[in-house]
């Protein structure tokens, strides 16, 4: 009988240091299978963020450069506009793509740069322990918000991948969640397709995960999902925003 | 070859090109946006890539990315463009990327000026980034060197490592002199093999490459940091380049200067000598690594009295010549930095309130 289930070619065999019910590592996992099934391995250079996900080249055997805070899309675009051929992805959380790095991602996706982007929203900054994201929600705690998120003093939480689809370059642009099993077979077609745009030469795709920080949101992992989906899912609602067909 | 009559920045955009650099990323700042504007149209001719980034920040991640993968790429700016670079200068210094940046120095602090200065001495050569760092800084005078130093950078940069920094300022970007573009200093990029993040299908050993600079072991980044050190410790062995000029005869004072302002020493000192005063001149060619045992050799001669660092800016170099000079001579210091550069009349009014 063959195997039902086995590691990624391009995972390593470390241990993540990821938190307990963290989703991090399911979406590490996806993107390995993605990079495996298209076969891109040999040539695929991954961008780690600053964030949790700072040691992701722990866990892929493959090229990786570590960019600074937010700094991932412009990294990649050096990357790609030198070496074309190259699959370029980054892999970056909400801290850094959408507060810090909010001009690099915007102005790449605007140029059309052949690259995938994996946005994890978890509502939070988790590595820094917890403060508030430019997408943590009203009312929710952060150890910068400990009475809630104001939203006349900070604003409303910002729609990435809402906000991505306004770009009127060509771009696949789509939110998915890692919540329930269901949820996640889409994600992992969702960043297949991404990749295979690049692979393409299609488009700049852009694949927005909503996950959970069960430690930074002090709840226990099951907590965590459920609250995931009955406070994120309604505002940030999943599905794809644009396709380079729309075009 | 021929010489030719060309604007220093644009020269210097040809220089990369027959150095072998196709890879241009930058944001536009006076006095240096010729630069991008000459290689806007003359990268797509040779077949490279020319990319205007949305800002600083993003262009020096641009550099970073391309250098990690392991091709030959070059940026321009000017002061307070390179402020905004520095963060990514940092952490390309520490990943250990080679990378080309040209800075074309405008007056500062802030917006400051957009005529030139020595400003930024501090910044290229004592950080300007966060961490234990140091760049390759390179001094020219004027176009023809403009053009050799940016030819030299991207060797400099692989042997190391490192990035390396053209530094020049606004005047030498903005004049037009005959140049001469030398074809020995065309290099071939080294093997990348053990670093570069090019795909491990272009390497035999098939091993994946990593480009960071985290490293949380304390022990692994204390020796991170030694290797550093040894490398510029290796470039002060190797690599120093400076000039002394008039040094031969006894001269009463020895003039520290470097890039732009030297070449107006340079003609105070011919006309001085008309006047029977020596005074020599002492100029880095590279800011770092200093050159110290040549500055120092030179002030305790026995028939200098002092020496004097005379720069665009409020006094920077001044602090490396003390260094260097020990106390055996007095270290003095004239500079200007409205952008106006200084005349040789003025040096020569003060050389000789010097010498009294
Ligand atoms: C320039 C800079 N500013 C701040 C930091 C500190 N920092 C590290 S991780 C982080 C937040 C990361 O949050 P996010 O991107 O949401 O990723 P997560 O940890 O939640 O996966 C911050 C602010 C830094 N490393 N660099
Ligand atoms: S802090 Fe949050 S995002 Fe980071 S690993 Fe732990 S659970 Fe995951």
């Amino acid at each position: 009988m063959g195997k039902a289930f086995s590691k990624p070619e391009v995972m390593t065999d470390n241990y993540t240091h990821y938190c307990p019910g963290c989703t991090h590592g399911i979406v590490h996992r996806l993107v390995a299978e993605a990079i495996d099934e298209l076969g891109i391995r040999e040539n695929t250079v991954g961008i780690a963020p600053v964030g949790c996900a700072v040691m992701i080249y722990n866990y892929f055997d493959c090229d990786f450069q570590e960019a600074a805070h937010g700094r991932a899309p412009a990294m990649a675009t050096g990357i790609k506009r030198v070496r074309p051929d190259m699959m370029v992805f980054t892999y970056q959380g909400d801290g850094d793509l959408a507060s810090i790095g909010m001009g690099e991602i915007i102005h790449a996706a605007n140029r059309g740069e052949k690259i995938t982007v994996i946005f994890i929203n978890n509502a939070i900054y988790g590595m820094t322990g917890g403060q508030m994201a430019p997408t943590t929600m009203p009312g929710q705690r952060a150890t910068t918000a400990p009475a809630g998120r104001d939203t006349a003093q900070t604003g409303m939480p910002i729609r990435m991948a809402n906000l991505m689809s306004e770009i009127v370059t060509p771009g696949y642009v789509t939110r998915q969640a890692v919540l329930k099993p269901q949820m996640v077979n889409k994600c992992k077609k969702a960043i297949k397709k991404a990749f295979q745009y690049q692979m393409d030469n299609t488009c700049f795709s852009f694949v927005e995960v909503i996950s959970t920080c069960p430690t930074n949101w002090g709840m226990t992992p099951i907590d965590a999902l459920k609250w995931a989906e009955e406070t994120l899912l309604p505002y940030y609602e999943l599905g794809d925003y644009k396709t380079p067909e729309d075009a | 070859m021929a010489k030719v009559l060309m604007k220093g920045n644009e020269a210097i955009g040809e220089a990369a090109i027959r150095a072998g650099c196709l890879n241009y990323f930058a944001y536009p700042i006076t006095p240096q946006s010729e630069v991008a504007e000459y290689l806007s149209k003359r990268l797509p001719e040779v077949g490279g890539v020319f990319l205007q980034g949305e800002s600083e920040v993003a262009v020096g991640y641009m550099i970073f990315g391309a250098s990690g993968a392991g091709e030959r790429v070059m940026t321009t700016s000017s002061s307070p463009g390179i402020s905004l670079m520095s963060e990514a200068i940092s952490y390309i210094a520490a990943a250990q990327c080679p990378a080309v940046f040209v800075n074309i120095m405008r007056g500062g602090p802030g917006l400051g000026g957009i005529l030139p200065s020595q400003g930024d001495y501090f910044q290229a050569t004592k950080g300007g980034g966060h961490g234990d760092y140091h760049l390759l800084v390179l001094a020219p005078d004027g176009v023809q060197e403009a053009v050799e130093m940016t030819m030299q950078a991207f060797g400099l940069a692989e042997k190391y490592r490192n990035p390396v920094m053209v530094m020049g300022d606004g005047m030498i970007g903005q004049m037009m002199e005959p140049v001469e573009f030398p074809d020995d200093l065309k290099t071939e990029p080294t093997n990348k093999d053990d670093w570069a993040t090019n795909g491990m299908s272009t390497r035999k050993s098939k091993k994946s490459n990593l480009v960071k600079s985290l490293f949380l072991d304390p022990a692994e980044l204390n020796q991170h940091n030694l290797n550093l050190k040894a490398k510029y410790e290796q470039m002060k062995k190797e690599d120093v380049q400076y000039e002394l000029y008039n040094t031969d005869g006894d001269y009463q004072v020895l003039i520290a200067s470097y890039g732009t302002m030297s070449r107006v020493c340079r003609t105070a000192i011919d006309m001085l000598k008309a006047e029977g005063i020596e005074v020599a001149m002492f100029r880095p060619k590279t800011l770092f690594p200093f050159p110290e045992k040549q500055v120092h050799d030179a002030a305790v001669k026995d028939s200098c009295k002092c020496v004097i660092s005379i720069e665009m800016s409020m006094g920077q170099m001044v602090e490396d010549v003390q260094r260097c000079v020990m106390g055996k001579k007095p270290v003095e210091f004239y500079g200007e930095c409205g952008g106006e550069i200084p005349s040789p009349e003025k040096i020569i009014e003060i050389v000789k309130e010097l010498i009294g």
